[in-house]
């Protein structure tokens, strides 16, 4: 009886599969496609810049200020600007980062407030960069009277960054297993402790790789950095955090855009965008090596 | 059984999480350098019990206890208990191996290091001691500094207990500590803890009844968060009192 049932169903259930499976190849062409267009968007741009600009890359490029209303020379000092502001900007986002991510897995209790805060931080997260450029002007430059400079554009840098690195800390804090937690405490450890030998510890790695992805977010970006810091031209490297720094997404723009020489300066344009280019996939490219290899190393 | 004898004494203790009453009034003392072993069907409540004896239930938000749990006549429940001294005192060993993702030796010098001791000689003796009792010494001894996860499911365990040993408890809970175990790694653990009942107070939920029959003095019987019986191992196996523990023992259900 159950046999001749089961037997009945037999040829249903085959051709239900094989429908399953056409929709699901179909889907899998079509994910495969858009995936090698973003993949070949990405290749062509590489290319185009790299084609332009790799001529004029060389050791002085790279160590020379700029010449002759700057279409000679090299960029050094607007290197030197954007990893000065990458670097104040992390100093102080990765403490205010870690902290608060610490405090919402570990400490807040689950409710309304928590709810607002989580909101907040997603919500920042979504703002253009371009109004974080405004709110530094207005906060950093204006009221507290920093002026445009290093540290004030550092700051804005710092905020427009700060729900990446909240959010990532927190992901990596979360992912420590809680059976981990629990033989901490059993131990007769402190909760506080038990952050500190415990969860930090083994969240470090992927705290850290988030800093990577977010320096090279942050080292990338333009409208954060016009109003608060950066400089068309400055004739040495900045001597205090109060000075205004070159930088190198903002002298693209200004070469592109302004002054008599944008067709004379546009190799070096291809040159400073190879660069930032190279840093940035360089960092992202570290990032997510060093990602992929915690999430194969992890015996947990 | 004399009352003198026993280190804990449950005294009509009720555990809820939120409303769910998970353990319901139990009566239960705990005699020193015995081993007590809480069997019963899976959801009973053993775990909850047992995790009452350190307050690792304090982790739950929505937990409440009513009752009082004496830990050498003081109740551990009150509001002036020192939970950190009384989780040094009472170490836990849990059902999955949970060695920290640190070497050997960081493992189980982990709770005398944030008690502050620093010299190297002194954690070295600690070291060498715990691993020792927890029969892992000769296993170990040249790869102290490699990885707590490299060891195999057995050896993890034994780490596990050599951690909570370096913290020189009275007493040790174990939370079916066999039960991710090969049964020789499991062979090891019981006559581990065969040798460890003579200076160690332990109680150990088990889902094994031959296990409980083998190692225990002492067996606890619990049915949907009540303690139906208790009472030594050899009687409780041979002769029980109640219905449903004779049924339970015998394999009708569970
Ligand atoms: N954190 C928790 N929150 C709510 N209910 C829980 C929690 N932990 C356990 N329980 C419930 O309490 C009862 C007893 O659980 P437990 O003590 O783990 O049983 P056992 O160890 O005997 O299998 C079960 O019904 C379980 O669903
Ligand atoms: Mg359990």
């Amino acid at each position: 009886m159950t046999e001749t049932f089961r037997d009945a169903r037999a040829p249903i259930d085959a051709l239900r599969k094989r429908g399953r499976n056409l929709t699901e190849s179909f889907f899998l062409s079509l994910i495969r496609l858009l995936g090698s267009v973003g993949a070949l968007i990405l290749f062509a741009i590489l290319f185009f810049v790299a084609y332009n600009g790799i001529h004029i890359l060389s050791w002085e490029f790279i160590t020379q200020p700029p010449l002759d209303a700057m279409t000679k020379g090299g960029i050094f000092p607007v290197i030197v600007g954007t990893v000065l502001l990458t670097m104040l900007c992390m100093i102080v986002v990765m403490p205010i980062g870690v902290t608060t991510a610490i405090f919402l897995s570990e400490y807040a209790k689950p409710g309304l407030l928590l709810k607002i805060v989580m909101m907040s931080i997603y919500t920042l997260a979504g703002v253009p960069s371009v109004v974080f450029g405004l709110f530094g002007l207005a906060v950093f430059v204006v009221t507290l009277n920093f002026g445009m400079s290093l540290l004030a554009g550092s700051l804005t840098l710092a905020i427009m960054v700060l729900p990446y690195i909240i959010s990532t800390s927190e992901e990596a804090l979360k992912a420590v297993p809680y059976s981990f937690k629990e033989a901490s405490l059993a131990c007769g450890a402190t909760k506080w402790q038990t952050i500190r030998k415990v969860i930090l510890p083994t969240a470090l790695p992927g705290i850290l790789t988030g800093a990577i992805l977010g320096t090279a977010k942050v080292s990338g970006e333009t409208a954060p950095i016009m109003f608060t810091a950066a400089a068309f031209f400055t004739t040495g490297l900045p001597r205090s955090v109060f000075e205004p720094v070159m930088a190198l997404p903002y002298h693209i723009y200004v070469l592109a855009t302004a002054g008599t020489h944008i067709e004379e300066t546009r190799p070096i344009q291809y040159g400073t965008a190879l660069t930032l280019i190279v840093l940035v996939l360089g960092m992202n490219l570290l990032g997510i090596i060093l990602r992929s290899r915690q999430r194969k190393k992890r015996a947990w | 059984m004399v009352a003198g004898k026993n280190i804990f004494e449950l005294k009509d203790f009720s555990f809820y999480y939120g409303d769910f009453l998970a353990v319901k009034s139990v009566n239960l003392g705990i005699e020193a350098r015995k081993i007590t072993a809480i069997i019963g069907p899976s959801g009973c409540g053993k775990s909850t019990l047992l995790r009452s004896l350190n307050r690792m239930n304090d982790l739950i938000l929505t937990s409440r206890v009513e009752g009082e749990v004496l830990f050498h006549g003081v109740d551990i429940y009150r509001k002036d208990t020192d939970v950190i001294e009384l989780r040094k005192r009472v170490g836990m060993v849990f059902q999955k191996p949970n060695p920290f993702p640190s070497s050997v030796y960081e493992n189980v010098c982990y709770g005398p290091r944030i008690r502050g001791i620093k010299k190297k000689s002194q954690l070295d003796e600690i070291v060498e001691n715990a691993l020792v009792r927890a029969d892992l010494w000769k296993e170990v001894k040249d790869k102290l500094h490699e990885s707590g996860m490299s060891l195999s499911g057995g050896q993890m365990q034994r780490l596990c207990i050599a951690r909570s040993l370096a913290q020189e408890p009275e007493v040790l809970l174990f939370d079916e500590p066999t039960s991710a175990l090969d049964p020789i790694s499991t062979a090891n653990i019981e006559n581990l803890l065969q040798e460890l009942r003579k200076t160690i107070t332990i109680v150990i939920v088990t889902h094994n009844m031959q296990q409980a029959a083998r190692i225990s003095d002492y067996t606890a019987f619990m049915y949907l968060g009540e303690l139906i019986e208790f009472g030594e191992t050899d009687t409780i196996f041979v002769n029980p009192y109640n219905k449903l523990t004779e049924e339970y023992i015998t394999g009708r259900f569970g």
